[in-house]
């Protein structure tokens, strides 16, 4: 569904992503995972056009959309949902997810978004509770349930997900990997980047180490689980803490 | 049937990618890991992000035996000695090699593989007599078997007799064995007139020495199986590199966690398609100890045309010779293949035999260490003495050099190191 080669991407001099490729298989969930400042959120904004590749093929269902306008992109079927959520705060519930069509609107046209709305409805009750609500005055769970939702109006068959448990209590965090988990289930492809790695892990297909805008590792998702450099790194946990108290140092 | 038809059988195009995506991936982490290989590539002025197509590279040092035996014994891994959790050696052990939880899934997987393109599913009960010690053979073999969910017998090697009882008795279906041994075991089964509807077996999975068309005839035949080869390394992985199907018609190597290439031994360039030389691999999932282009000295070639059997994977031709074979003892050649068929000229048969080669001062020698059973009877003082005589003139004057010869334990004998060249240490 999408493939990357030999990507470069970056701000001004400074080049974030050096010569990345990865894939992104339909049907799957792969996840990124990588610290703060590996190159994560680059990639995902190179992917969708809000960043230019400086070099490399970016090939969405096998056509280049590295030079491709965002908007066009959109329509081609591959959305962000961006970090922090974004949701525009002074509209509603509702107007929120009718921008999130957006993209299929196209002069002359009707477009019918009732389906859409109901579908997102019912991936989360609590929006339709909340429909004519001002989207600055929900909660940060449900303003990441809205900013998904937006991203489904667009109809999407590749989901990027950028960080969609920031800031959210545990609870919250589960109720959202369902999701992601269901739409999966119902057809669509994510890529998720994730500082919770071990709850993206588990969800995900595969996997993909980013270190200092190289990719230095890629595996099915549980042998990354299973992967003590990348437990150690990036799943929270220190062993050689963990070692040292077994020791009864 | 075919373990894992999505690997298996992958498009070109979408195999090309995923070995780029795991090449650019390995050799990040092996620069940053390993020492050895970060000052390779820094001394040849390599940048691994210059690294962008598959031919790329071709760019890279090669890594040779003498370089891991250089690094003895962790100097290679690329992960902390913690994280690994199994350790094997090469038979000389001057090569050490790692694995961790994850390395032994894969190697169970592709073992799996090898397994099931030879014939074997879980409703077989599987007789492995490759040894289960410091080599990779027994273990690799035994991960893959468990893994089909295969009944497994650990026999290890040697005890010919007890083999081929519990052949017989726990209906054995298929047999892992080096060719050599397959053969002695078909060989004295005959010699015991038991006939092969007494046995169960199937199917042998042949690997760690080269596998002769003659040699898999007589396999065929006295054993009454399909046999098929298998191989690998222990430097790569152990068994299940590559393998063949039911059709037999080369080896099929696991593309997608193996880069090959096949080389010009003298020149190092690589050679025209389908042309032979040496085989050299690139692990592309190794966490613990990868290898980056590592000079096997076994002599290949790659074959053409699609395999009936649906594999895509490239298949290679049986590993016949190495490249390092010939060994040059006080100035005369000595072909590891010619003193095979020289046996055969002086005893009608090939028994399990190694080739010993030792310097004392500036003196090369020459010894042929001949594998006898333990119950073959060591008080035939008389007989053994003409046999190491007749062997001993018979060589001597083959090869033009004195060749001293002795009869060991065929269980102290390591037949898959065919030679033993103890100068270079």
């Amino acid at each position: 569904m999408l493939s990357l080669r030999n990507v470069e991407s970056g701000y001004g001099s400074l080049k974030v992503l050096r010569h990345l490729s990865l894939h992104v298989g339909r049907g799957e969930i792969v996840s990124i995972i990588g610290a703060n400042g590996a190159g994560k959120t680059t990639l995902l904004k190179t992917i969708v056009g809000l960043l230019r590749a400086r070099d490399g093929q970016i090939l969405f269902e096998d056509r280049d959309i590295a030079t491709t306008r965002t908007e066009a992109i959109v329509r081609a079927g591959c959305s962000l949902v961006p970090e922090g959520r974004q949701v525009f705060a002074p509209m509603s519930v509702h107007e929120n997810l009718l921008l999130g069509a957006s993209a299929r609107f196209h002069r002359g046209a009707r477009v019918r978004t009732n389906d859409d709305l109901d579908r997102v409805f019912a991936l989360f009750p609590r929006l339709k509770e909340r429909v004519d609500q001002l989207a600055g005055t929900l909660s940060g769970g449900e303003q990441q349930m809205l900013a998904l939702g937006r991203a489904l109006m667009a109809r999407p068959k590749l989901i990027l997900l950028d960080e969609p448990s920031m800031g959210l209590a545990p609870l919250v965090v589960k109720e959202i990997f369902v999701v992601i988990r269901r739409l999966r289930d119902e057809g669509s492809t994510v890529l998720l980047v994730e500082q919770n790695a071990r709850a993206a892990l588990k969800i995900a297909n595969r996997g993909y180490v980013l270190e200092n805008g190289r990719i230095i590792l890629e595996a099915p998702a549980e042998a990354l689980l299973a992967n003590r450099d990348v437990e150690r790194a990036y799943l929270g946990r220190d062993l050689d803490a963990e070692a040292a108290m077994d020791t009864g140092r | 049937m075919i373990y894992e038809p999505d690997k298996e059988c992958m498009g070109k195009d979408t195999l090309a990618a995923l070995q780029l995506e795991a090449l650019q991936a390995v050799l990040a982490r092996t620069y940053l890991h390993v020492p050895f290989y970060r000052k390779r590539f820094d001394e040849s002025r390599i940048d691994p992000d210059e690294v962008r197509t598959l031919a790329d590279l071709g760019r890279l040092p090669f890594t040779t035996r003498e370089d891991l035996q250089a690094n003895y014994p962790y100097g290679l891994f690329a992960v902390p000695l913690r994280e690994v959790v199994r350790i094997h050696a090469s038979t000389c052990m001057s090569v050490v090699v790692g694995y961790t939880r994850n390395d032994i899934k894969t190697w169970s997987d592709l073992m799996a593989r090898v397994l099931v393109a030879g014939g074997v599913s879980k409703d077989d009960v599987v007789q492995i007599a490759f040894g289960y010690n410091l080599s990779t053979g027994g273990f690799g073999v035994h991960y893959g078997a468990e893994r089909i969910g295969a009944s497994v017998i650990p026999t290890s090697t040697g005890n010919t007799r007890r083999q081929l009882k519990i052949m017989r008795d726990f209906k054995t279906t298929a047999l892992v064995a080096t060719p050599s041994y397959a053969a002695l075991l078909g060989r004295t089964l005959r010699e015991q007139g038991t006939p092969l509807g007494a046995l169960s077996l199937r199917v042998a999975l042949l690997g760690g020495e080269p596998l002769t068309d003659s040699l898999r005839t007589e396999i065929q035949e006295t054993l009454g199986v399909v046999a098929t080869d298998n191989y690998g390394l222990s430097e790569v992985m152990g068994p299940g590199v590559a393998g063949e199907c039911q059709e037999r018609n080369g080896l099929h190597l696991n593309e997608d966690h193996f880069l090959v290439e096949v080389v010009d031994p003298v020149t190092l360039a690589p050679v025209a398609e389908g042309q032979s030389g040496e085989l050299v691999l690139t692990t592309l999932s190794k966490e613990a100890f990868p290898v980056i282009r590592f000079r096997t000295r076994d002599l290949t070639r790659l074959l053409p045309g699609p395999c009936p059997c649906g594999r895509t994977t490239r298949r290679m031709a049986r590993v016949e010779r190495r490249s390092d074979d010939i060994l040059i003892v006080r100035g005369m050649k000595v072909d590891p293949r010619r003193v095979g068929d020289i046996f055969a000229e002086i005893e009608g048969h090939l028994p399990a035999h190694q080739i010993l080669v030792e310097r004392a001062g500036a003196m090369d020698s020459l010894t042929l260490l001949v594998g006898v059973e333990e119950s073959s009877g060591f008080d035939e003082v008389k007989k053994q003495q003409e046999r190491l005589e007749r062997l001993r003139r018979g060589f001597s004057s083959e090869l033009g050099l004195t060749v001293a010869v002795r009869l060991v334990e065929q269980r102290s004998l390591d037949a898959s190191q065919r030679v033993v060249d103890r100068r270079k240490s």
